[in-house]
């Protein structure tokens, strides 16, 4: 069996009792929500759009440590990207998450941290949420998204 | 049948060959994941495997001499199953899928034709999704509603709104025996007697309850009552619908196939007879025998002993859960059944299964379900541990340590 810390890092673990960008965005010109209907996983991701580039990022909802940190990691991380850039590390994370063996760690970056997840099949879409909900916030899509 | 022995723990463990498997580290499998699926004593699964190696054949069909073992196989299941829900009769009881076809079959054959705008639904708030979602669909295509009984901060039913929504507008009342989430036993035989008393229908959804209490649908007075095999120790894919017969007689048939049928013509078609007629195309044989293999499991063991040490684990299961500070238990009524669902402080249920399958402790996490009763208790998901008669303080301990390594892991 895995090794539990390789899932629970103590940066996943910070970022869950802590999420960072863990607000609303008054006025954010793309919103989306996402619905996890397994666990019950809520996820709203708010962003600042000028140009196709994100300037600001934020989430609320509530979810488990998984979700909520990668929430939380993804904020960070998209903020500054435009939104072709912001896609392109979806696809990145959601490698990292299901198959990839190997990762490219300079795009990734802290995402890295997330690799472990790979093991728990069905903790894939804990992980994965945040960012479908993005896509969806990017896309413009007005029903909520889930991972089903 | 065979006399009762003693009720003996080891003895009843070693019938359930599951309970001996490891994981790949070599951990010992510590089930408490019964109110999803139960597991299957040696003689089920011998059952299933003999009837395929012996007997396998359709049934109601054919003259040779393996039709004819089959069609007695698969009718006395049918037998035992009107004896342990003492039905009258063995015409009472139809064979189905599960609780959740029982409560479609209901909805479309009996709700669709008979109701209409200003006719009630009634239901309760503790119901699975199985329970509310056909009525909605049955509520759209006829203009009837749905009306939903409270249930206060223990999960017990607000029995004084649910004498207050009975009118001669409730054509149906619906409800559960035993709360999945949350373990209440409801006072059915009371309820279902107030229901009637307004003309009601009534059904009840036993999932939960066959594997924990006799059943007795002619006491209950009710007019149907549903359970699941692999809810009770029998296989997945079957279950059962006890109806009073004058209903079911009295039903449209919910598909329509072979084997439901009688004589068919381009012209006319007439129907089989009940329960024949709601049990279309070739039907889940080898499960209807493992249910009847499992109902003879229920009936050789001292089950009333059984059901003892099913209420001391609960009771010592409540008493270790509440040491820890971090734990709020979600279903807190007096009467209960097996469940222990939780909420722990500081953590999210999903990482708390995750963290709890790594020790080989397999509980369920999420909302079981019943949506509306986490909406009511106002949380997104519960940790639930259910137990069955094989379960022992052992396994209760093994949980309890597992929950003091979530708190290490995700505390700190």
């Amino acid at each position: 069996m895995n090794d539990l810390q390789d899932l629970y890092q103590s940066v996943i673990l910070d970022h869950s009792r802590n999420p960072r960008n863990f607000r609303a965005i008054d006025g954010a010109n793309a919103k989306a929500e996402g619905y996890n209907p397994l666990c019950g996983d809520q996820v709203t991701v708010y962003l600042t759009l000028e140009d196709h580039l994100i300037t600001d990022a934020s989430f609320q909802g509530v979810g488990c440590a998984i979700c909520t940190a990668s929430s939380s990691m993804m904020t960070q991380q998209v903020k500054r990207l435009s939104s072709e850039k912001a896609l392109q590390l979806f696809e990145l994370f959601h490698d990292l998450v299901t198959t990839a063996e190997e990762f490219d760690i300079d795009t990734l970056g802290k995402l890295a941290v997330f690799s472990g997840v790979r093991n728990y099949p069905m903790r894939v879409k804990c992980a994965s949420l945040p960012w479908h909900t993005l896509k969806a916030a990017l896309e413009q899509k007005e029903q909520p998204v889930t991972t089903e | 049948m065979s006399v009762r022995a003693p009720f003996n723990l080891d003895v009843i463990r070693a019938d359930f060959p599951i309970l001996r498997r490891k994981t790949p580290e070599g951990r010992t499998i510590v089930y408490l994941d019964n109110a999803a699926t139960s597991q299957k004593p040696e003689s089920v699964i011998e059952a299933i495997s003999q009837y395929y190696r012996a007997h396998n054949a359709n049934v109601h069909r054919g003259v040779h001499v393996l039709s004819e073992e089959a069609t007695q196989a698969y009718e006395s299941a049918r037998q035992k199953v009107a004896q342990f829900l003492n039905a009258p009769n063995e015409r009472n009881i139809v064979f189905l899928r599960g609780t959740t076809e029982a409560i479609n079959l209901l909805a479309q054959s009996y709700g669709r034709p008979n109701l209409g705008p200003g006719d009630e639904i009634l239901i309760s708030h503790m119901e699975h999704h199985s329970n509310i979602v056909p009525w909605q669909v049955v509520c759209r295509q006829t203009g009837a509603e749905l009306k939903v009984v409270p249930i206060d901060e223990h999960g017990v039913l607000d029995i004084e709104a649910f004498e207050a929504m009975l009118s001669e507008r409730t054509r149906i009342f619906s409800c559960v025996h035993v709360s999945n989430a949350l373990g209440t036993i409801n006072p059915i035989k009371r309820m279902v007697s107030r229901a009637r008393s307004v003309g009601a229908i009534t059904m009840v959804d036993g999932a939960q309850a066959a594997p924990h209490m006799p059943i007795d649908v002619q006491d209950l007075d009710c007019d149907f009552y549903a359970i699941s095999g692999h809810k009770m120790f029998g296989p997945t894919g079957i279950g059962a619908l006890y109806g009073r017969a004058e209903l079911l007689e009295s039903m449209d048939p919910y598909q329509a196939g072979g084997e439901m049928i009688k004589y068919v013509s381009f012209e006319k078609t007439v129907y089989n007879e009940v329960p024949h007629k709601f049990e279309a195309g070739t039907p889940n044989i080898a499960g209807a025998v493992g249910l009847g293999a499992a109902v003879d499991y229920l009936r050789s063991i001292d089950f009333e002993a059984a059901m003892g040490h099913e209420e001391d684990l609960l009771e010592y299961g409540r008493q270790q859960l509440e040491r820890l500070p971090e734990v709020r238990l979600i279903g807190t009524a007096k009467e209960k059944a097996g469940v222990l669902s939780f909420w722990m402080e500081g953590t999210h249920p999903h990482d708390v299964g995750t963290i709890l399958s790594h020790e080989a402790i397999c509980v369920r996490t999420g909302h079981h379900c019943a949506q509306p009763v986490m909406q009511r208790f106002g949380i997104p998901a519960t940790i639930r541990a259910s137990l069955a008669f094989y379960n022992n303080h052992e396994d209760l301990d093994a949980l309890i340590e597992g929950l003091k390594k979530v708190k290490r892991v995700m505390l700190g």
